[in-house]
């Protein structure tokens, strides 16, 4: 026993290691440098930034990091605007994702045993294209001259194309198109495991359809809401092709902000700063969203 | 006889191919605590969900206080279903739980609260309304369970297996509670088992089905005592048969010529001479000598071939000459580790011809 729990220790911990040393070497050292970047002034040249620390004869002589780079970002509107249209976009795409995937996931789940692989594939389906792709599909549909448009202007429905391309609307579509996997697939996984005696219950003491739905589902169904708005929130924050692709001039997200900012002004100090500040103004929501995620889950023993 | 509270009439209810049950016609009486028994698969939890309109039968139709409910949805049915895994609502706590039929019904709040505490008090749950589910044990679930369903006093309170969670002792000390419970509130209970045990002792008319079908539908007393064909009597307790041609009957006691066995059985009842008929004894019902050449005359005789011990009663296995095995119990009256009989004695066995019944 003890010779096993020892192997099984070792065993445990060489498990654990790899993920970390992954993390660790992947993650944590990136944005370390991210963070020292952030912290150093800018200059014309290869690596476009200052170092931080002066070293003399091998001994350490000053330290420049600044914060300038930081003031920077809260001085000028552009970088506060997109933050709030990138969380204000995010948001809108989650709520809307929720509502078109709570009806899809309820739907799947209630569906016959045999049925719901299918169902599932469908939804995984988009996947097997690359992600860059579909969104220029969306491109090609979405122009004045493009797919939808021609459908419609065919059909008599309206008599002047629409104009979506290039404007917050087609950012809408790509993202809710997008991301709708990820809010299912977490809602399906609480649905299917929802006791269906329970929703029995609820009719038996008297409880019509839509009362047992509003009191006994979508409660405990909660935990899988929260999973599926963070996997869609999170990235939508930060989305960058969809924004760049299909978004118009006025569209302003942080990450195409980011981009402009480290592509084209090559300014890296001022473009760390802006990922530094990103993660740290995304780590609220994700933390009011852990804490409710942690409040509801004791319920579900 | 009390006003009926249930009627099934023609009841059918198929899954595709499988037939579920069929051909059921049961009154139930106001008040009565009816019992469905029978082996698994028998049909009684799907019998049991047409009465609480989560199936609805595929042929028949189902009164419930002499209306026809046959197409009404569950929530507008004045029954209640205590369900097998309880179902109670895991996000709730013990109050909200028994209180969620009541706010369905829109009862005023002072009056929810009147009366949710007066259920959780029947069920002596009272000291836990701000518990969650998942904070309680499994009989205190049950009794939560309970009281949910009685909390809207229903016409007629559904049991799925209510007690089959519970280990033996609790089990057996809640059957009393729950009887007692039925007769205080005077709710109709029909309640799903398949421990005839159970049955027997909590109700005042059982069901006994088989393979979808009702074989007999009688008291306790009735179904032990006088079963109405062999499947009945071997799923309640034990029995001896004995297959024979009746030989002859006057005065109401036949006599039954059972192949292998010298002297012809003496059994009350009536019968056409010269067909075939199937002679059931209980075991207890056996009186048990040792063959010292002073057995009555018509006595089966035979050896002992096993002894089960089970404290009170010991029942004894009987080898016959035809090489059948009866089986007799005696209550161990004494308390010497010796017993009065023992492997490989030679026995008779007799038994009062009002003790036996003859069945088709
Ligand atoms: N939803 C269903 N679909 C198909 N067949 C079913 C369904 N429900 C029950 N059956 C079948 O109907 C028959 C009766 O089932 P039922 O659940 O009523 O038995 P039961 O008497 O309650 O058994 P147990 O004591 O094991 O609970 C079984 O053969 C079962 O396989
Ligand atoms: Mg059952």
């Amino acid at each position: 026993m003890r010779v096993g729990g020892w192997r099984g220790g070792v065993g445990r911990a060489l498990v654990l290691a790899v993920p970390y040393a992954w993390l660790v070497l992947f993650f944590l050292v990136p944005l370390l440098i991210v963070g020292k970047i952030s912290l150093s002034e800018m200059r014309a040249g290869v690596p476009p930034y200052e170092p931080i620390l002066d070293f003399a004869d091998g001994a350490l002589v000053g330290v420049r990091a600044t914060l300038e780079n930081f003031a920077l970002l809260f001085e000028d509107d552009l970088y506060v605007g997109a933050y709030f249209q990138s969380v204000g976009i995010a948001l809108v795409s989650t709520l809307l994702c929720l509502l078109i995937g709570y009806p899809m996931a309820l739907g799947i789940a209630r569906a016959r045993p045999d049925r719901r692989g299918p169902l599932l594939l469908l939804i995984i389906l988009p996947f097997w294209t690359s992600f860059l792709i579909r969104v220029y599909a969306w491109m090609g549909i979405l122009k004045d001259e493009g797919l939808l448009n021609g459908a419609l202007l065919w059909a008599g429905v309206i008599s002047e194309p629409l104009v979506i391309l290039n404007t917050d609307a087609a950012v809408y579509i790509g993202i809710v198109y997008s991301y709708l996997p990820f809010m299912v697939l977490p809602l399906y996984a609480t649905l299917e495991k929802l006791d269906p005696s329970l929703l029995e219950a609820a009719a038996d003491l008297g409880a019509r359809p839509w009362r047992a739905f509003l009191s006994v589902t979508l409660p405990l169904s909660l935990p899988g809401v929260v999973a599926g708005s963070m996997l869609v929130f999170v990235p939508a924050v930060g989305e960058y092709v969809i924004p760049d692709l299909l978004g118009g001039g006025d569209t302003q997200m942080l990450g195409k902000a980011l981009w402009d900012v480290f592509a084209f002004s090559r300014d890296w100090p001022t473009a760390a700063a802006l990922a530094v500040s990103m993660l740290a103004a995304l780590a609220l929501p994700i933390a009011v969203f852990n804490r409710l995620q942690a409040r509801l889950e004791p319920e579900e023993k | 006889m009390a006003a009926i509270a249930i009627r099934l009439e023609g009841i059918e209810k198929r899954f595709g191919d499988t037939e579920a049950v069929a051909g059921i016609d049961i009154e139930i009486a106001e008040g009565e605590f009816f019992s469905l028994l029978g082996p698994s698969g028998c049909g009684k939890t799907t019998l049991l969900r047409m009465l609480a309109g989560f199936e609805s039968p595929s042929a028949g139709r189902v009164l419930i206080g002499g209306a026809d409910v046959t197409d009404v949805p569950p929530y507008e049915r004045p029954v209640n279903m205590m369900f097998q895994s309880y179902a109670l609502f895991p996000h709730m706590s013990v109050a909200d739980n028994v209180a969620f039929g009541l706010k369905q019904d829109g009862v005023p709040r002072p009056e929810i609260r009147e009366r949710v505490a007066a259920a959780l008090d029947l069920v002596q749950m009272g000291d836990f309304a701000g518990r969650r589910p998942h904070q309680l044990s499994g009989g205190q679930r049950q009794r939560v369970a309970l009281a949910r369903s009685l909390v809207k006093r229903p016409k007629v309170l559904l049991l799925d297996e209510p007690l089959s969670a519970l280990d033996k002792k609790l089990r057996e000390q809640t059957q009393f509670e729950l009887v007692n419970i039925q007769e205080k509130v005077g709710v109709t209970f029909v309640m799903v088992t398949h421990d005839q045990e159970e049955a027997m002792t909590m109700s005042t008319r059982i069901a006994v089905m088989d393979k979808g079908r009702v074989l007999q539908v009688g008291t306790p007393h009735e179904i032990y005592e006088y079963p109405a064909n062999r499947v009945v009597a071997d799923f309640i307790g034990i029995a001896n048969f004995f297959d024979g041609r009746v030989a002859a009957g006057a005065d109401g006691v036949l006599e039954i010529r059972v192949p292998g066995i010298e002297a012809p059985l003496a059994v009350a009842g009536t019968a056409e001479i010269g067909g075939m008929v199937t002679v059931m004894v209980r075991p207890e019902k056996i009186a048990m000598s040792r063959d010292d050449g002073t057995a009555p005359p018509g006595a089966l005789t035979g050896r002992v071939v096993e002894i089960a011990y089970l404290g009170d009663v010991s029942i004894y296995h009987v080898r016959l000459p035809s090489g059948a095995v009866a089986m007799v119990t005696a209550a161990n009256l004494r308390h010497s580790s010796e017993p009065a009989i023992t492997w490989d004695d030679a026995v008779a066995l007799t038994w009062h011809p009002g003790n036996a019944v003859v069945l088709r």
